[in-house]
């Protein structure tokens, strides 16, 4: 919550939905995204995904860019260790996430906001279970307002 | 006539003034051709010497100084109004500089700091500034001073952007020469919003040390090293900002041997620095280990204060939000 003075408080109107942003690598995580729908699994309407080519795509400008514009929590999803299209995008991706994440901590915005999960080509149902979960942790943190 | 030139400072140190004049006997070049309408620290015209011009009257007005009180804000606006063409001159008006280093805490706590807290501070009353204190002598008044502090085109339409804390004194002499010449022979200006006097590569591109884009498996700090003097700063574990900072300065601190900390602001293409240098920093840790990798990050020890040194006004994530529970109840407190 944002405690400056030119930015007072407010409770978030009742019909209030989180936004989340996935950006998942094309190579396992969408492809297990579009198995858990072609599989008919369910998972939370309030996460959007975005497809890269590798999860190592994912500039942490575009995490910063999406609270810009509203998003209340970003999950990056990608292959899992040693099995990257590129062999080396997931590793880079690991040691980026785990830096914005202190980056973003200091902005005095809460960490669990940003996620990092490995989903394969086979795993629909670990796909859906991750989107669920986020959505119900930022359903729990409330919007996020950045302090401009 | 000559064409008319101003030169303002709002929340800054006094370096980019210095910085006009290491530019040397060239100034008399400038002084030829200018007419010196507003420059506080070298030419006693007031304010109300600017209030009396026309609207655009001022040719050129270089104005450095980041806005962190409603003093500087009138200012700008003035400024604004009165000018031709308003260039943000220094990293300060560009993108908050220092001054905006205070956007990772609040005014309550920054003025708690200057006013009771700091050692060198005795205040026992807790006075502090008031905006209107009345004297026999009338009512004396005081800027406000604001909770975040902004880049001078978060205030007003800017025309120009130099870089630099300072900017370089060659590059300055670039940027009036073209200036000149542009007026002289009533040429085209560049497209509005143009970064002027520097380069459009990174610092890395400039720097003479050798980079092999080794991978690090720990930080230092440039105080506990001596480092290699031919050698890359950051493949020797050192926080270099070079590979998130436009070029233009000539690599001054890293040929010096110390480490960039980023002052000519994002490389092109980019709009943040700390998120670029995420990208770079993510590339020359050596591990792809959780722990080993945090670990290693344990040695940034202020990620957001390196980061964003010199461009905290234009941080995507916007000012640091502040949940320490003193400074909200004292900040409603001092609302209320
Ligand atoms: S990181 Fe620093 S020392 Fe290394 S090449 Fe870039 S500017 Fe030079
Ligand atoms: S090396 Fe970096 S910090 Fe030093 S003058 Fe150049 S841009 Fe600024
Ligand atoms: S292709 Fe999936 S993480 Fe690189």
């Amino acid at each position: 919550m944002v405690m400056t003075a030119e930015h007072e408080t407010a409770p978030p109107p009742s019909d209030w939905q989180p936004r989340i942003v996935a950006f998942l690598c094309n190579w396992c995580s969408y492809t297990g995204a579009d198995l858990a729908g072609i599989s008919r699994i369910q998972w939370d309407p309030a996460v959007s995904i975005l497809r890269v080519m590798c999860s190592g795509r994912m500039d942490p400008t575009f995490v910063a860019k999406a609270f810009q514009l509203g998003a209340d929590g970003v999950i990056i999803s990608g292959c899992h260790p040693g099995d990257c299209h590129y062999q080396e995008g997931n590793y880079k991706t690991l040691r980026r996430v785990h830096l914005l994440r202190r980056l973003v901590a200091e902005f005095g915005i809460e960490p669990e906001r940003v996620k990092l999960v490995w989903v394969s080509a086979s795993e629909g149902d670990r796909w859906a279970e991750t989107a669920n979960e986020m959505a119900e942790q930022i359903r729990k943190l409330g919007p996020l307002r950045l302090a401009s | 006539m000559k064409p008319k030139l101003a030169l303002y400072w709002a929340s800054s140190c006094g370096g980019c003034e210095i910085a006009v004049l290491e530019i040397k006997d060239k100034i008399l070049d400038v002084d030829a051709f200018f007419d010196v309408a507003f420059w506080p620290v070298a030419v006693d015209f007031k304010v109300k010497d600017v209030e009396a011009m026309d609207d655009g009257e001022i040719d050129l007005c270089l104005f450095n100084g980041a806005i962190r009180n409603s003093e500087n804000a009138e200012m700008a606006e003035l400024l604004r109004r009165k000018s031709k063409i308003l260039v943000a001159f220094g990293s300060c008006a560009y993108e908050g500089c220092i001054p905006a280093l205070s956007n990772t805490t609040t005014r309550e706590a920054t003025l708690r700091w200057i006013y009771e807290e700091s050692p060198s501070t005795v205040n026992p009353d807790g006075v502090r500034p008031q905006l209107a204190t009345e004297t026999p002598v009338g009512t004396l008044r005081l800027p406000e001073f604001w909770e975040t502090v902004r880049s001078l085109d978060q205030v007003v339409d800017v025309d120009y952007y130099v870089p630099g804390c300072p900017p370089q004194a060659h590059q300055i002499w670039g940027v009036l020469e073209a200036v000149m010449q542009i007026l002289e022979k009533g040429l085209e200006l560049p497209p509005k919003g143009t970064i002027l006097g520097a380069g459009d590569r990174t610092c890395c591109d400039e720097c003479p040390r050798e980079r092999k884009e080794k991978k690090i498996s720990g930080f230092v700090r440039i105080h506990q090293t001596i480092p290699d003097p031919d050698l890359c700063l950051l493949d020797q574990g050192i926080l270099c900002m070079g590979p998130a900072t436009r070029s233009g300065c000539g690599a001054l601190c890293v040929a010096a041997g110390m480490p960039c900390r980023g002052c000519y602001g994002p490389p092109p293409n980019t709009k943040d620095q700390g998120t670029k240098m995420i990208s770079a920093l993510a590339s020359v840790i050596d591990s792809d280990d959780p722990d080993e990798i945090d670990r290693i990050l344990d040695g940034i020890l202020d990620p957001v204060g390196t980061f964003y040194r010199f461009s905290m006004a234009k941080a995507t994530l916007g000012r640091v939000q502040i949940h320490d529970a003193r400074a909200a109840s004292e900040t409603a407190e001092a609302h209320a």
